[in-house]
């Protein structure tokens, strides 16, 4: 099997293009799991290590934006500057699989395979989060929510893939949350994040592990912000608190599977919502 | 040559030392060669198919599709078994392989096996094989077969074993009366280290020779001799590798497909299962449905236990009727109580086969009458330690079966000294969130968290029991200056290896103790389980020292003009007592010739009648736990704080490896008690692999805190008691208590799951 090792994204864009049926190998946490155990036969590899760029970050100069290359492991946006700029990425980085997994596995590796128990991937979609990606027709920007469109599903076009990954810095508060039934290296069986802009006066939440993509909950979103302020400074009644995780949660579509009940779920997505909102003002 | 002395004044690496494992450095470091790591020169791979359905006729088996396959060396199915076409522990109910016209019975029963030269050539030759089945609907509740009206599965029927405890005044009504029906999931082994067999051929085709990883060399020699049609001193096992076992490998798994295979096709073959095909290669513990009722006078003290018990044995035989056994006679735990009425039933259905597992059916009985001694407490009015120690139970109590109590029994110091230990300090609101439940999650603040405090106490039978005399053998050779010991007794993480290097520095003073390879070139030491082989095993090799070492002094005696009955050994010395004359153990074993292999066997013991009177168990062990647990009653998330525990072992022989037993077993009942459960639906195992069966990592682990009771047993050759199954079991359902104090549920199932708190 022939394995392309591209030095450079140019390169990159040339073999991808030259080989469309080729797979794509960051981390292989997820990929090498499908190879091994679900008999997955690829016929063509393309590996991204050597790929400089795509494992690159940086912060544009006014400080409003950050952009993370598709190669940055976990383990990176765990700690430091990521993790300052993105409190919110760096908890759900800090639940992904064990050490060994976090120095393995990338944010582009999360998109590719798009399962709603990724867990960078609310962080993603309550940040709305710009996926920058690169085909064979040049390079185009994705909003999150329309680049998950399912269950393991992107909508990245043949021999395209994710270059990186750009969201804002906001100003205020975010945060992670992630339920399992253990206490570390656990798949989400419900999930959130929370971002409150204080400047804007601004709330999103997206859940994971509780539909087919990730979920905004809009509605909620908006009823909150009709109902409370949340600029720097206001003050939350905990009955908005508990009626916001009660809408939340009525908007979550989850399933029942050997990992848990839909009822749980559902259940589970309304404590964190309401959790997160309080954790926010306090 | 002199000796190491530590500032006790005790030799290093002799008994009641932490002497290091002589396979410790290479695991650690990885160097260790698992039988799956096993080679052999033109070694050809093997493969298992396996039935997708739990029930169904298989009807044609073609195999012609494999053979086209370049790379396939040859194929193997019932039609290719010599000997006997079914094998078992007790009875051999299981076939090598299903046959044409006979019914696959569980969901992963093998149907044939391939050998080839890869093992992707392998997968695709399972591929190629086709199975036509008709699918019939399977038998999943016990209770239709003990009702009758189930199908019969199997032409043995569908009960493994029903028997009855019938025992002192049944009539008597306690004023006080508890019950409940609980629930116990089915749990896995989980070794790290999967089922791997190499088996290579000899030459002409008569016999062979195999690198597995079991717990008892001899069963499976035995088994494999009769599936093969070989004489058993045709077949040599040497131990391969093993990485843990906790009884999933006490029954064959992959050992006759291995051999037939090699036989067949007249090269080495090795099999190792993947973490998947693993889940259906070995029995698990068996999940069982308990309901039992506690009579008790006014003060708590228990008057009368009635209990019905059924477990699931599955589709095959195994070790059920022996767990059943195991299950109903501890069903007072460690309490007095000679009044009994308990029905126990294992039956046969198409889900998963059950077998051995750490704890043996005492897990499932504990779990019982530890959540009804937490009842009985609250119906009293007294704390969960006071109604403990009012019916703890003593030496020389009559137990349900008859038998009655002559092991050391601190069951009362257990309680009182787990008591003693001091309370983890409470939660703090600037508590580490990843410390608190839902861990790395961030799932909770300390203000969401309420925490709970449980007990649970057990009693544990050691060794075999009904009548079966598991014995151990062992050797001891002294030969140009060299002592080396040699014994079939499986290692399996525990440490046996390291014990018997003890044993043979203490006896025969020596500090250098060489190991013979662990196969069956020597006598039968039993299984590595029921915590027996420090007390069997380690009889042997001390009888064999002690034979060994009477030669020795024989030969001193004459040789340094020592007076035979008072020489002794002193550190590295030999001693007579008289003349305190010495010579060096070295120097007098430079030029002798010593051989003694010596059995060691225990008490008999007695099968149960139709009462389930008899004095069946050899000897018992006792523990308490304390657990304190933090739970988030809103999400029904978990986190064991603290495990404090107090431990009869009569003698600690390796503080470090005891700490190691107690610690691991604490675990592996945490597991039971919030995660681990093989979650089976339709007769199909939802979850096997290890994204899905959740094993505690070391963020669910808890502080242990440990006592460890020392008073001697006498009936045991050391002293010490087995402690490798005692941790895990009452530790169980201590952790479930102290979550139904936290949130006021009864929660009778175990694992408790996150909703089972909260919805
Ligand atoms: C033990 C274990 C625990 C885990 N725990 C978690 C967890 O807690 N949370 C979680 O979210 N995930 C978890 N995972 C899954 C996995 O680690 C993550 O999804 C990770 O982000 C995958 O990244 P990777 O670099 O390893 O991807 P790979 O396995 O290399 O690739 C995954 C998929 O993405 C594609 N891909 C990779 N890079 C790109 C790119 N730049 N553009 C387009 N497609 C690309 C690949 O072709 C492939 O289809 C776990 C996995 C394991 C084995």
């Amino acid at each position: 099997m022939p394995v392309f090792i591209p030095r450079n994204v140019d390169e990159l864009v040339d073999v991808f293009q030259n080989h469309p049926s080729a797979k794509l190998l960051a981390g292989g946490t997820d990929f090498m799991v499908e190879v091994n155990l679900h008999g997955r036969k690829p016929d063509t590899m393309i590996s991204l290590r050597k790929v400089k760029e795509l494992t690159e970050w940086s912060v544009r100069t006014s400080q409003t934006r950050i952009t993370i290359g598709a190669g940055v492991p976990f383990a990176e946006m765990e700690f430091g500057e990521i993790a300052r700029l993105v409190p919110a990425l760096a908890q759900a980085a800090r639940t992904v699989g064990s050490p060994q997994i976090r120095a393995a596995g990338t944010l582009g590796g999360n998109l590719g395979t798009c399962s709603p128990a990724g867990d960078s991937l609310p962080v993603l979609a309550a940040l709305n989060a710009t996926i920058h990606v690169i085909g064979p027709e040049g390079s185009r920007d994705i909003d999150f929510v329309d680049f998950m469109v399912g269950v393991k599903k992107n909508c990245l076009q043949t021999s395209e893939f994710v270059h990186s990954v750009s969201m804002p810095i906001v100003d205020g508060w975010q945060g992670y949350a992630k339920v399992g039934t253990r206490n570390a290296m656990v798949i989400s069986t419900a999930s959130a994040c929370l971002v409150r802009d204080s400047d804007e006066g601004f709330v999103s939440i997206a859940l994971g592990s509780v539909g087919p993509t990730i979920i905004r909950a809009h509605n909620a979103e908006a009823w909150l912000m009709k109902t409370t302020s949340l600029r720097a400074g206001a003050q939350l009644e905990a009955s908005v608190a508990q009626e916001f995780g009660r809408r939340v949660s009525l908007e979550s579509r989850p399933i029942d599977d050997h990992r848990s009940t839909a009822d749980y779920r559902r259940h589970a997505i309304g404590v964190l919502a309401q959790r997160l909102l309080t954790r926010s003002f306090s | 040559m002199t000796s190491t002395i530590s500032s006790t004044g005790q030799r290093h690496g002799t008994l009641g030392t932490s002497a290091s494992r002589p396979d410790g450095v290479t695991k650690v470091q990885g160097g260790f060669a698992f039988s799956s790591d096993m080679w052999a020169d033109n070694m050809l791979w093997g493969a298992t198919l396996r039935s997708p359905h739990p029930y169904a006729r298989v009807l044609a088996i073609d195999v012609s599709g494999a053979y086209a396959i370049d790379g396939v060396a040859t194929v193997v199915t019932a039609a290719d078994v010599p000997g006997k076409l079914t094998y078992g522990l007790i009875v051999q109910d299981q076939p090598v392989f299903a046959a044409i016209g006979d019914t696959v019975r569980y969901s992963g029963e093998p149907i044939a096996a391939v050998a080839a030269d890869h093992p992707e050539t392998c997968q695709r030759a399972l591929a190629a094989i086709k199975v036509t089945y008709e699918v019939l609907t399977p038998v999943t509740d016990p209770e239709d077969c003990i009702a009758g009206t189930a199908a019969m599965i199997h032409p043995d029927g569908n009960i493994f074993r029903h028997q009855r405890i019938i025992s002192g005044d049944t009539s008597i009504e306690g004023v006080i009366q508890v019950e409940g029906e609980y629930e116990i999931g089915m749990q896995d082994q989980a070794f790290l280290g999967l089922e791997s067999a190499l088996a290579i051929p000899d030459s002409g085709g008569q016999g062979l020779e195999m690198y597995v990883a079991t717990q008892w060399l001899h069963e499976d020699r035995k088994q494999i001799a009769d599936c093969l049609n070989l004489p058993e001193e045709k077949i040599r096992l040497v131990l391969g590798g093993v990485g843990g076992a906790f009884g999933a490998r006490e029954d064959i798994s992959l050992q006759v497909h291995t051999a037939l295979l090699a036989m067949k096709a007249g090269r080495p073959v090795r099999i190792s299962y993947g973490r998947e095909e693993s889940f259906y290669g070995h029995v698990h513990r068996h999940p069982a449905k308990i309901w039992m009722k506690h009579h008790a006078d006014a003060n708590g003290k228990i008057v009368k236990i009635e209990s019905r018990m059924v477990f699931d044995g599955g589709a095959y035989c195994s070790t059920s009727p022996a767990v059943l056994i195991n299950g109903i006679t501890h069903t007072q735990g460690p309490y007095k109580c000679e009044n009994a009425i308990v029905d126990g039933w294992a039956v046969r259905t198409n889900n998963p086969p059950c077998g051995a597992m750490r704890g043996f059916g005492v897990v499932q009985a504990c779990f019982a009458h530890e959540s009804q001694m937490e009842k009985l407490a609250t119906a009293v009015g007294v704390s969960p330690v006071e109604i403990r120690l009012l019916n703890a139970m003593e030496t020389g109590d009559r137990m349900i079966t008859g038998q009655i109590m002559d092991s050391v029994a601190p069951v009362a110091q257990c309680i009182r000294e787990t008591d003693a230990i001091p309370m983890p300090v409470p939660l703090e609101n600037s508590a580490d969130l990843r410390t608190i439940p839902g861990g790395t999650g961030l799932t909770a603040q300390p203000s969401n968290i309420r925490r709970g405090v449980g007990w649970g106490v057990s009693i544990k039978n050691l060794m075999y029991s009904e009548g079966f005399d598991d014995f151990s053998t062992a050797r001891c050779r002294i030969s140009n200056g060299v002592v080396t010991i040699k014994f079939a007794t499986s290692e399996v993480g525990q440490g046996f290896t390291m014990l018997a290097q003890q044993i043979a520095r203490t006896v025969l003073g020596v500090d250098e103790v060489i190991l013979d390879t662990i196969d069956t070139q020597v006598g039968s030491a039993g299984s590595t389980s029921a915590s027996r082989q420090t007390w069997m095993s380690g009889g042997a090799v001390q009888a064999a020292c002690h034979a060994a070492l009477a030669q020795l002094f024989d030969h001193v005696a004459t040789k340094f003009e020592m007076t035979r009955s008072e020489i002794e050994i002193d550190g590295t010395d030999i001693m007579d007592r008289l003349t305190q004359r010495r010579v060096s153990v070295s120097d007098a074993i430079s030029e002798i010739d010593i051989d003694c292999t010596e059995e060691y066997h225990h008490p008999p013991t007695e099968d149960l009648d139709k009462n389930g009177q008899g004095n069946c168990h050899v000897a018992y062990a006792f523990v308490a736990h304390r657990a304190v647990v933090d739970v988030d009653p809103e999400l029904g998330l978990i986190k064991v704080v603290q495990i404090a525990t107090a431990q009869d072992v009569g003698r600690v022989l390796n503080p470090l490896a005891a700490m190691g037993q107690i610690e691991g077993g604490i675990a592996q009942g945490l597991g039971l008690a919030v995660m681990e459960e093989i979650i089976v639906k339709d007769g199909k195992v939802r979850n096997p692999s290890f994204t899905d069966y959740l094993l505690p990592t070391f963020l669910d682990a808890p502080a242990v805190e440990m006592v460890f009771i020392e008073e001697h047993e006498p009936k045991s050759p050391l002293g010490a008691k087995g402690i490798g199954e005692p941790p895990c079991i009452s530790v169980t359902p201590a952790i479930a208590n102290a979550i139904r104090q936290a949130v006021g549920r009864e929660l009778p199932r175990v694992p408790i799951r996150p909703y089972d708190i909260c919805l």
